[in-house]
């Protein structure tokens, strides 16, 4: 698979969030406002790509070589729990600008199912060490695309005539719905 | 713990409705989406979520006393992980097909927030009990919310449910409703009647 098929299948034909459903949580948490959507896609796109090139050389230099497959859970977790940690610090040493920016979204994409789940599909589908880097980056710019469009249809949907009850996560989710829909779109682009 | 004491049937059932996983605290949305295209699919990853789900919590609350407060994420992560592991395997070895099905999401189960939400809200601060019964509360929400969005989802774009024919021939299959839109859609739907029943409910 060339390089350039990996990026456009991870970013926007098997869009992360509104295709595969990964990540959602901070999907629907942090898309009210424009700029912190951005920061989030950005924090969690950098992440992403490291956790990738982490995953792979763990999985392919440690469980392979000793036979610990079975461990992979455990193991991916933690890498990427440290990993984000490591990210947080090394980012407040060298930029302070960029870590006030992104501020708490940072520690929360530890939990943040599509790092896991970038993880778990370069294993699955054997990709080797610089199609993990490109399919973790892409992923990341796809979520990216996912929020920020999100973001700023509901900056506009504050002003709209939204039925009360359906105020917040509901209509959030059917607008997401929708984006759904024109994302199926891309369906054979490949 | 010395708060309020809530009775255990009360503990068991706030999980069902009023503190929903899924449809009031919005938590473990990842998989409720994903996997919900059959009632059946819904219905298995709920128990896979039960099991992990009152495990870790048994296991926690048990040891509670013993973690430091600064490690304790990692140690829930951990505890988690292993028990996600036993999981996937076992589903591995006797449903191969369910497991296929559900594909990536069952190893994503460590990621889910209901599970890591239960033991940082509950089990971490309540005796074994109690814990057990919040987990099976939580989770016995989660698996009902799942198995119906799934059988609605599988009613409306297949007409079957748990793959029994329950519309008419004439019922043309309405296929968005099994793809991802139609999970977002569904889901929408289900949380904003949620917030109707609760208004009526108050007044």
């Amino acid at each position: 698979m060339t390089i350039f098929t990996i990026f456009i299948s991870a970013a926007i034909i098997n869009n992360y969030v509104l295709v595969q459903f990964l990540g959602i949580c901070p999907f629907v948490g942090v898309s009210k406002k424009l700029s912190s959507s951005f920061s989030m896609g950005l924090a969690t796109t950098f992440v992403m790509t490291m956790a990738a090139a982490v995953t792979w050389l763990i999985y392919y230099f440690i469980l392979v070589p000793f036979n610990l497959q079975f461990l992979q859970i455990v193991s991916f977790i933690l890498v990427i729990a440290s990993l984000v940690q490591l990210v947080e610090m090394f980012i407040k040493k060298m930029s302070k600008p960029l870590y006030d920016a992104l501020g708490i979204f940072l520690p929360l994409i530890t939990t943040n199912c599509a790092i896991m789940g970038v993880a778990l599909f370069l294993v699955m589908k054997e990709y080797s060490f610089i199609e993990s880097i490109i399919f973790g980056f892409s992923a990341g710019v796809g979520f990216t695309l996912a929020i920020v469009l999100m973001a700023g249809i509901r900056e506009e949907l504050e002003i709209a005539d939204v039925p009360e009850y359906f105020k917040g996560a509901p209509i959030t989710m059917i607008v997401a719905g929708c984006m759904a829909l024109a994302f199926m779109g891309f369906a054979g682009l490949i | 713990m010395a708060k309020k004491k809530i009775s255990l049937l009360k503990e068991f059932t706030k999980g069902l409705w009023d503190e929903n996983p899924v449809l009031v605290m919005l938590l473990g949305l990842c998989p409720t989406l994903a996997v919900t295209s059959s009632a059946i699919n819904g219905l298995a990853m709920g128990l896979a979520v039960l099991f992990t789900l009152t495990a870790s919590s048994t296991i926690i609350s048990s040891v509670r006393k013993i973690i430091p407060k600064e490690v304790r994420i990692p140690t829930f992560i951990i505890v988690i992980a292993t028990f996600v592991t036993i999981t996937d395997k076992s589903m591995a070895a006797f449903q191969p097909i369910l497991h296929k099905s559900l594909g990536a999401f069952i190893p994503l189960i460590v990621v889910n927030c209901v599970i890591l939400g239960r033991q940082e809200a509950f089990a971490s601060k309540n005796n074994v009990g109690r814990s057990i019964v919040d987990a099976l509360g939580m989770s016995v929400g989660f698996t009902i919310t799942l198995t119906v969005l799934g059988a609605i989802r599988e009613l409306l774009g297949a007409g079957t449910i748990f793959s029994l024919q329950l519309m008419p021939d004439s019922f043309v299959p309405w296929m968005v409703m099994i793809l991802p839109p139609g999970a977002f859609i569904t889901l929408g739907l289900m949380i904003g009647a949620t917030n109707w029943i609760n208004a009526r409910r108050e007044r």
